[in-house]
Formats: C-alpha cells, sequence, structure tokens
C-alpha cells in the first residue's frame, strides 16, 4: 500500500521523526482551519501519489488566509498527471539551509537493506544517480544486525554532511529505519531531509509504501485505508479478496495462479489484443470464487469478451467446469467467454461444459491458451 | 540422480494436523514420498493416518531420522518454523506458505545464512519440489510429471510460479519428455533458493541434460541468473518470463513481482538471458516447444 505524504508523515511521527506541524484539509475552509493551527507562513500541498506536483503548481506558499483560500481553491480538484486532487496537507512553511536525500529499501539481489543517503536532495534520485553518483553513499544494512547509531554517523559523515547536521540527521536515519524495519515498510524515503538555519533537521516529505503481508499485525494502518487510490473495478475486487489489477483493454482475464495470469495478458497482447485487467483466481476454482470473479469482469464497461485461462493441478478440470458453470448461472454476463482448460482431467472439464448446453456465443471452450487468446481477441475487436 | 530431493528424503511436515498439511502431506506420501513424520506443538503422541505426531521437530528428527521438512503454517509462525527446524538439523526446508512479511523473510534468510549455512531454505511462497517418481515436497499434482529415465534425455525444471511450474511439466509429458527433478522457488522478493543454487545442481546432475527456467518481471534474478549461465551452464536450456505486459509499479499477484522504473521488466530479462545462449519463448508452450527441439536434438 501506497501512502499519500501526509499519512507517511503521520507514520514517520509514531517513530518519533521531526516532521512539519499541519493538517489534511478536504475543503478550502479545513485548509484554512488547518493553516491558523500550524501558523503562517504555511505550505499547501496537493495530495496525489505522483511526483511532479510542485511543477504542476500542486505546492504552494501562502502567507495569509487570503492566499490559503485561492491557492487551496486552485488545487482541490486539481489534474496532476491524471491524478485528481481530492484532499490537501496544510503544514508550516520551513527555513531551508540545505536539503539532503535518504531512503531504505529491500536489494533483493544482496538480500540485504539498502541505505541511500545524499547531500544533494530535494531533487529525484535517479537524476542523482546519473549525474553525480559520487554524491549517494550507499549501506548495505543486515536485517539481523540492524542499524546501529554508530554505523548511521559514519554514513552522514561520509554523504559530507556539514557538523552541525549531523547529529540531527543521525538521529533521524535510526528513527526512520525504526520505521522502515517495525513499520513493515516496502519503501521509506524522506526527499527532501532538510537542515534549517536553526541547525534542527527534519522530514520535510514522506515516501512510505507499506508492505501488506504485514497488515496483520499492523491495526494502525486501517486509518489509511479508504481514500487509497483504487479505481471502482479495484475497490469491488477487494472487497472480494480477489487479486485483482485494473487496466485499459477490452479483453477481461481470469487466470489461476499470478504466473499464469500475467502470461495471459501476454498471449492477448501478442496475437494483438490487450488486457482489461490481471486477475489470479488461486488455486482452487469452485464456484463461489468464479462467480465472483466475472461479478467484478462483468462491471467493467470495456470489457468485450472474457477469457478464462485455467490449468488444473490438484484442481481437477471437471471441479473448475463445474465452478464455471454454476458461476454462470448466477451472474448476467453482457461479454461472451472463452476458456481453455487444461491440465488434470481436462477432457472431462470440457465434457461438463458441453453437456450444460450453453449456447456457443456465450461460452466457446478452445485448446490451447494461444487458440483461446485469439478466439478472445477477435470477439473483443 | 536427482537434485535436492530423491527416494531417501525423509520428510517431516510442519502443520500436517492443519487443513492444508494434511491435505497435501497425505497426498505427498501417496506419490511415494517418504513422510516420516508430522510435527504441531501441543499434539505430540497423536498420529494422522497412521503418520505420528511430535511437538518438536528435534523430537521428530531424533525418533525417524528426517532430513527434510514441508512447513505449511501461517504466515504469523513461518519464520519461527522455518529457524526450528533448521536448530533441529534439517538440511532441505520446503516453505509453501504465502503472505510472510518481507521483513521477516529477510531476517529468516540472513539468520540461516550465518547460522545454518548447511541449511537450504525452498520458498517461502513456493509450490514445492517434485523429483518425478522419487519424492514429492509441497502442492504440485505428481501426476503431471513425467517420469525421467534411466538414459535420457530429461529435462530440469526450475520455476518462479506455481501454475507456470504445472505449465510446464505438462507442456513436457504430453511431449513424453522425461523430468530429473522440477522445482518451484516461488514468487516472494526474498526466496532461501534462487535460480543459480538450482541451475549450479542441475549443471552437475549426470540425470539432467537439459534445463527449462520459468521467470517473471521484478527484481534482478533473471539477468542474474543469465550470466551464471553464459560463464558456467554447458547444457542447453529454454525459458519463459512472464509479465511482459505488466504495467510499472503494480505486483503482479506475487509479493516479488513489480516492476520498478525501468527495471524489472520482462523484455530486459528475456534479452539478458537470449544473449546468455537461452532460447526463450513468447509463451509457456512455446518453451516447451523449444526444449522439445532442444530434447530431440541431443
Amino acid at each position: 500500500m501506497d501512502l499519500f505524504e501526509y499519512q507517511g508523515k503521520q507514520y514517520f511521527a509514531r517513530y518519533d521523526i521531526p516532521v512539519s506541524p499541519g493538517g489534511p484539509a478536504d475543503t478550502v475552509d479545513e485548509a484554512v482551519k488547518e493553516a491558523a493551527s500550524a501558523g503562517y507562513p504555511v505550505v499547501v500541498k496537493a495530495q496525489v501519489q505522483v511526483g511532479g506536483r510542485g511543477k504542476a503548481g500542486g505546492i504552494k506558499l501562502a502567507d495569509n488566509e487570503a492566499e490559503v483560500r485561492e491557492h487551496a481553491g486552485n488545487i482541490l480538484g486539481m489534474d496532476i498527471k491524471g491524478h485528481v486532487v481530492r484532499r490537501l496537507w496544510v503544514e508550516a512553511a520551513s527555513d531551508i539551509d540545505e536539503e539532503y536525500y535518504v531512503s531504505f529499501t529491500l536489494d533483493r539481489s544482496e538480500k540485504k537493506h539498502l541505505m541511500m543517503l545524499s547531500r544533494e536532495g530535494g531533487v529525484e534520485i535517479e537524476v542523482v544517480a546519473e549525474t553525480n553518483p559520487e554524491a549517494i553513499v550507499k549501506l548495505h544494512i543486515d536485517p539481523v544486525d540492524g542499524l546501529s547509531e554508530a554505523i548511521a554517523r559514519q554514513a552522514c559523515l561520509d554523504a559530507q554532511l556539514p557538523e552541525r547536521a549531523i547529529e540531527g540527521a543521525t538521529d533521524i536515519l535510526v528513527k526512520l529505519y525504526r520505521c522502515y524495519d517495525e513499520g513493515d515498510c516496502d519503501l521509506a524515503e524522506i526527499n527532501p531531509l532538510i537542515l534549517k538555519p536553526t541547525g534542527e533537521v527534519h522530514a520535510l516529505d514522506a515516501k512510505v509504501t507499506l508492505d501488506d503481508n504485514a497488515e496483520f499485525r499492523h491495526p494502525e494502518w486501517d486509518a489509511f485505508r479508504g481514500l487509497t487510490e483504487m479505481d471502482e473495478r479495484e475497490k469491488m475486487a477487494a472487497e472480494k479478496n480477489l487479486q485483482y489489477i485494473g487496466l485499459d483493454g477490452t479483453v477481461g482475464i481470469i487466470a489461476n495462479g499470478a504466473g499464469l495470469a500475467m502470461s495471459t495478458l501476454d498471449v492477448v497482447n501478442q496475437v494483438g489484443g490487450s488486457a482489461a485487467n490481471f486477475l489470479d483466481i488461486g488455486g482452487g476454482a469452485n464456484a463461489d470464487v468464479m462467480a465472483g470473479a466475472l461479478e467484478v469482469i462483468n462491471f467493467d464497461e470495456n470489457v468485450k469478451s472474457i477469457f478464462i485461462n485455467i490449468f488444473g493441478g490438484i484442481t481437477r478440470g471437471e471441479e473448475v467446469a463445474k465452478g464455471i458453470v454454476e458461476a454462470m448461472g448466477r451472474v448476467d454476463l453482457k461479454a461472451p467467454i472463452v476458456i481453455r482448460l487444461d491440465g488434470t482431467n481436462a477432457e472431462e472439464g470440457r465434457q461438463i461444459l458441453l453437456d450444460a448446453g450453453i449456447p456457443q456465443d456465450k461460452l466457446r471452450s478452445e485448446p490451447t491458451m494461444l487458440d483461446a487468446a485469439r478466439v478472445a481477441v477477435e470477439l473483443a475487436n | 540422480m536427482a537434485i535436492f530431493v530423491d527416494e531417501n528424503t525423509k520428510v517431516i511436515v510442519q502443520g500436517l494436523t492443519g487443513g492444508q498439511g494434511k491435505y497435501h502431506g497425505l497426498r505427498n506420501r501417496d506419490y511415494g514420498t517418504q513422510v516420516v513424520a508430522g510435527v504441531t506443538p501441543g499434539k505430540g503422541g497423536q498420529d494422522i493416518d497412521g503418520i505420528p505426531i511430535f511437538n518438536t521437530v528435534a523430537e521428530a528428527v531424533e525418533a525417524t531420522g528426517a532430513t527434510a521438512s514441508f512447513a505449511t503454517v501461517p504466515p504469523k509462525f513461518a519464520p519461527g518454523a522455518i529457524m526450528e527446524a533448521a536448530e533441529a538439523g534439517i538440511g532441505f526446508i520446503v516453505c509453501i506458505t504465502e503472505g510472510i512479511p518481507a521483513q521477516d523473510e529477510a531476517k529468516v534468510f540472513n539468520r540461516l545464512k550465518r547460522d545454518f549455512p548447511g541449511t537450504r531454505l525452498l520458498g517461502p511462497n513456493c509450490p514445492g519440489i517434485i523429483s518425478p517418481g522419487k519424492c514429492n515436497i509441497g502442492i504440485t499434482a505428481g501426476e503431471i510429471a513425467q517420469l525421467p529415465t534411466a538414459d535420457g534425455p530429461n529435462v530440469g525444471i526450475v520455476s518462479r510460479s506455481g501454475t507456470l511450474t504445472y505449465q510446464a511439466l505438462y507442456e513436457l509429458k504430453q511431449r513424453g519428455i522425461g523430468v530429473s527433478t522440477c522445482v518451484g522457488i516461488g514468487g516472494d522478493p526474498v526466496p532461501g533458493t534462487n535460480f543459480i543454487d538450482c541451475l549450479s545442481e542441475f549443471q552437475s546432475d549426470p540425470e539432467t541434460h537439459a534445463i527449462m527456467m520459468l521467470g517473471e518481471i521484478g527484481g534482478s534474478a533473471e539477468e542474474e541468473a543469465a550470466e551464471y549461465i553464459a560463464a558456467n551452464v554447458t547444457k542447453p536450456m529454454s525459458a519463459y518470463i512472464a509479465g511482459v505486459t505488466a504495467p510499472a509499479g503494480k505486483k503482479m499477484g506475487h509479493a516479488g513481482a513489480i516492476v520498478s522504473g525501468n527495471k524489472g521488466t520482462a523484455q530486459g530479462k528475456m534479452d539478458a538471458l537470449a544473449a546468455a545462449g537461452v532460447k526463450v519463448g513468447l509463451n509457456p508452450t512455446e518453451a516447451g516447444e523449444l526444449m522439445a527441439e532442444i530434447v530431440a536434438a541431443l
């Protein structure tokens, strides 16, 4: 789960990482209220999960109430690269002497955590990596050992942060690692991490991705749900506990297993079509799961045909076929289904589909993945 | 021969008294695997269909001489179960559990590496391993795996995805091509066993004559494997990478299947493997056809 900036800052605050005082606002009046309690001047910031907010006019400084009203009014409803701004974050403006960058993420090749620290913050780290790679200190952290204060301090020295920033930055590094580790983040990034004229170091932005697998030990994450950027189809699928990702094409996809589902998207693309979604119904394909999957696909107005791609392993072909027939009885489908059923007892399964007496223009069976993809794409075009 | 597991492997099932554990554990035994014990804390002394249950892995190992474990316990308990097996001296642990937090996985991997270098973990979030006719640990349907022949040629399979593993087994079975061992390494970000571990074993296994590899988007394991193949693998290979059309920034079902920026794309992986001399198919069937051609030429 990707957090919005304000949620990331709320999460940081749980781990005592200093952030600017502020609050979220969904209306102009709320923005004015938050500005008053944060204290002028304030910064009004669009809450969208996409980079380049500043350039798009989604971040504005305001010295008084009139300016807050003006900026909040302009930014709410603004479309930033396809993301509509529904919420603002209003916080006290900070005086900035210097801007740094720090992040923690997993280095999958090394099987260790990777800290990146740079004295060049406030710009995209990818840009720094290209133009001035020696300005980035990279440090691998053994997850068993964690990050000690001594090592964090050395990293700050290696990054050539000024002496007056070392203590503050070291403290934030240790706290941010704790947030990343105990807080089960896939990514915890501060860009920029700022040094104020007063010598304080604090987080001016927050980019946090939480590991959904760890939700069972984080009841506090419930507060972050709801505003997550999901389209209507994804919301519906999430309610049904389906592994679904909405896409822009016209062929609805249902497959068992993540790999096979990805592969199905690829094959549809290969024969000139485009998938409307990714949907993995997992190992077992019973009628309930299948009906739920068909409902979500049916809800998508772009879907012109449905490609069900099932490989029977332990779940045998006839069980899958029975599930599909029953599910079709429960859902009034707008688009025709093309099914490829293979694997254990596939023959028996196909026979059940034939015997069900469903008209050919509603359900067709094809022998291979490629054949089924071709037919599904023809029907969709 | 085969890699990692064979007819001599003695397996305990951690979680044999649970629904999944019982179902798959008994299926594994029916296939011919030596399933010698189950472990469930507090249920020692009971049995599941004649298989004795012990309270701890250590007790089970002492009583049965088990060498491998099949861990099928919920995400919350899986890291503890894996470490318990390692501490009891188990050399090969298969963990099929899906949904273990990445932070826990990273800790388990590094603890094993440091304190139990002799223990190999397969998974988590994997279908398991099958050496057809000898040993099946996990959730693979044994009947879709073609038995290897004494003279070969036989194919070794290594895969990040469950259903694609089955698909590969099936493609080979339909063509009558024997399989030495089929390893599902799983779709999580920190797999205990990676492509290179398996490629190295297949390369030195006399019963394996060709290798089929199934990868997917995310991370750089396939690129690293390609480098290894170019330098070390002389056996012919075919491969398939899932996720050519996956959008960036989305986890495609598996926790590890995510394209970050321009990193981890299917195209990059396919190019790297092709450059290392691997025949790359655009779909699983094509990878099967390519393997059939390879085997026919052996």
